[in-house]
């Protein structure tokens, strides 16, 4: 870990004209990512992370302030392939296999084709996949399937990996196993990962850092730097460690009124 | 096990449709019959009328069984006298008009996928082109098609591809709006995958518009191939071609020959019956392949 800055956002907001008037999706956002973090940003519906998320991968544009994605502009980094965003759905083509489905960042990037088959093998490795390269995504489960786009966005170089809630739809038991995973795999790959979550034991499982959010206007309530090691097996969520950050998260959430109605 | 459940519905109103058909033939055909046995100063019993309908030599509706029978007369049994492709054969007529539908097919599914990527892509064509494209179709093609068959003829260029026009301007409507559906049903979200990728348009086209529209094509595809039989055989209509089932019908019309208007008719619908069936089996299975069946 270098402690390079990452993602600086400065006085950001974001107001979306629509026809019942402006809405305030982000207001006055101040934030800092370092290389190598793991940031989840958790709140109510409506608190703007996942605009946030958008704004980080040029998909947004911001009203007012500036942002930052390694030093350049959110457009510049998304031209130069800076990340990998993982969407809530897994997203896949039905009409190519899983090879397939990863290979098509690749293609689009121009990689060769010695180079997409050695990528889609170690990345197919690194989440668990070997062998289901020529299984097309109907055949795999749905955890399966968000494993698979997971991959898909580490097959390329970016060093920042997006999550809009990518294990939102997929039930309890699978949600643990991808978790735990996933910690495996930034721990591997040194990745930045920036995580939207609903579930506050997700996100303090996950993260070294947690981005409470409010909504009306979309603002950040609270920033928690997680006391948890880096080690994290499941059943770190019965220590009074964890516990104690999720009282602050959930403190955090009740702080910016997100429960009022 | 679906084909069997059919099979009672599909034979029902088969049966439905001939009992109609035959008494349709007595209600129209008696007319005739009467009057005929009136000159001739006898009475018809019942049976005596019905038969005398069902076996007229130019009714005016004539029975599935005269239309069978002429059908098999003008194919199989000049098949089997070695003319298949004589001008007296419906074999003859029907390719003359299956090259016309197929040909103007063709051509109207390229016209209409050129157009609907163009309405896609292009901002100016998003606004401007669909209301031609619709207005097109509100012109009556009985009034377009002489003109056209006339004025082509006129520069020299007749036979085959005046006709095949007429088809292709039926048949590329339906392939323009089902594929401007098709190329925009991708979702918000993979087009924001493509953009994170930093995907270029064509890219785009190729690698998600275009697989994510066959769904849609091929329903497009369906109608276009009906619609292009159609406009051959109305393109056959207003001038006497050379042969065709269009001109079939239409030298039918001149004689009073029904049995021969309804024989064509009748090919004309098999004829459109095979064609469709041909797209919907490579539709089952080109979606099947892709994964993407109903």
């Amino acid at each position: 870990m270098t402690g390079q800055t990452v993602v600086k956002a400065e006085n950001l907001s974001l107001t979306f004209q629509t026809n019942d008037g402006p809405v305030h999706a982000l207001a006055d956002i101040d934030l800092t990512i370092d290389k190598g973090e793991f940031v989840s940003f958790i709140g109510p519906s409506g608190c703007g992370k996942t605009t946030f998320l958008r704004v980080m991968a040029d998909l947004e544009q911001p009203t007012s302030g500036s942002i930052c994605i390694n030093g350049v502009t959110p457009e510049e980094a998304r031209k130069s392939r800076a990340y990998g965003y993982v969407f809530q759905a897994a997203g896949l083509y039905p009409w190519r296999t899983i090879g397939g489905n990863i290979r098509l960042p690749l293609e689009i990037m121009g990689y060769s084709r010695a180079d997409q088959a050695e990528r889609v093998r170690r990345v197919l490795e690194l989440v668990d996949l070997d062998g289901f390269e020529k299984k097309f995504p109907w055949q795999l489960s749905g955890g399966m399937q968000q494993r698979a786009s997971i991959a898909r966005a580490l097959a390329f170089d970016a060093d920042i990996l997006l999550m809009d809630e990518p294990f939102g739809a997929l039930d309890e038991i699978v949600r643990d196993h991808l978790n735990e995973q996933l910690l495996k795999l930034w721990a591997k790959t040194n990745k930045t990962i920036a995580f939207v979550t609903h579930s506050i034991p997700e996100a303090v499982y996950l993260s070294t850092k947690i981005v409470v959010m409010s909504p009306r206007p979309g603002r950040i309530a609270d920033i928690i730097d997680s006391t948890l090691p880096h080690d994290r097996p499941l059943d770190i969520r019965d220590t009074p460690e964890f516990l104690e950050v999720a009282h602050r998260v959930r403190e955090g959430l009740r702080a910016g009124h997100a429960y009022e109605d | 096990m679906g084909a069997h459940k059919r099979t009672v519905p599909v034979l029902t109103v088969i049966l439905a449709i001939f009992v109609l058909w035959y008494a349709g033939s007595v209600a129209l055909n008696a007319k005739w019959a009467e009057d005929k046995a009136t000159r001739a100063h006898v009475s018809l019993s019942f049976s005596e009328l019905v038969t005398d309908t069902w076996s007229q030599d130019k009714p005016k509706l004539p029975t599935p069984h005269q239309v069978a029978r002429e059908i098999w007369k003008t194919t199989v049994g000049m098949a089997m006298r070695g003319r298949a492709f004589s001008r007296r054969s419906l074999i003859y007529h029907s390719w003359i008009t299956l090259s016309a539908t197929v040909l103007g097919f063709f051509l109207g599914t390229g016209l209409g996928i050129l157009l609907a990527v163009g309405i896609v892509h292009n901002r100016a064509m998003d606004m401007s082109v669909m209301p031609w494209v619709i207005a097109s179709q509100t012109v009556p093609i009985l009034a377009i098609a002489p003109m056209v068959i006339v004025v082509l003829n006129a520069v020299g260029i007749a036979g085959l591809l005046p006709k095949a026009v007429i088809s292709m301007y039926l048949s590329f409507f339906p392939v323009v709006v089902g594929m401007v559906k098709g190329l925009r049903s991708p979702d918000r979200m993979q087009l924001d995958q493509m953009r994170t990728w930093y995907a270029s348009k064509p890219q785009t086209f190729w690698k998600l518009r275009l697989p994510s529209s066959m769904p849609y094509l091929f329903t497009s595809l369906k109608i276009a191939m009906a619609a292009a039989l159609v406009g051959a055989i109305v393109a056959e209509l207003p001038i006497n071609q050379n042969g065709g089932l269009g001109a079939r019908m239409l030298v039918g019309s001149y004689y009073g020959q029904t049995i021969q208007i309804w024989s064509a008719l009748i090919t004309a619908a098999v004829l459109a019956a095979v064609l469709v069936g041909l797209i919907g089996v490579m539709q089952a299975a080109t979606l099947k392949r892709m994964g993407m069946a109903q």
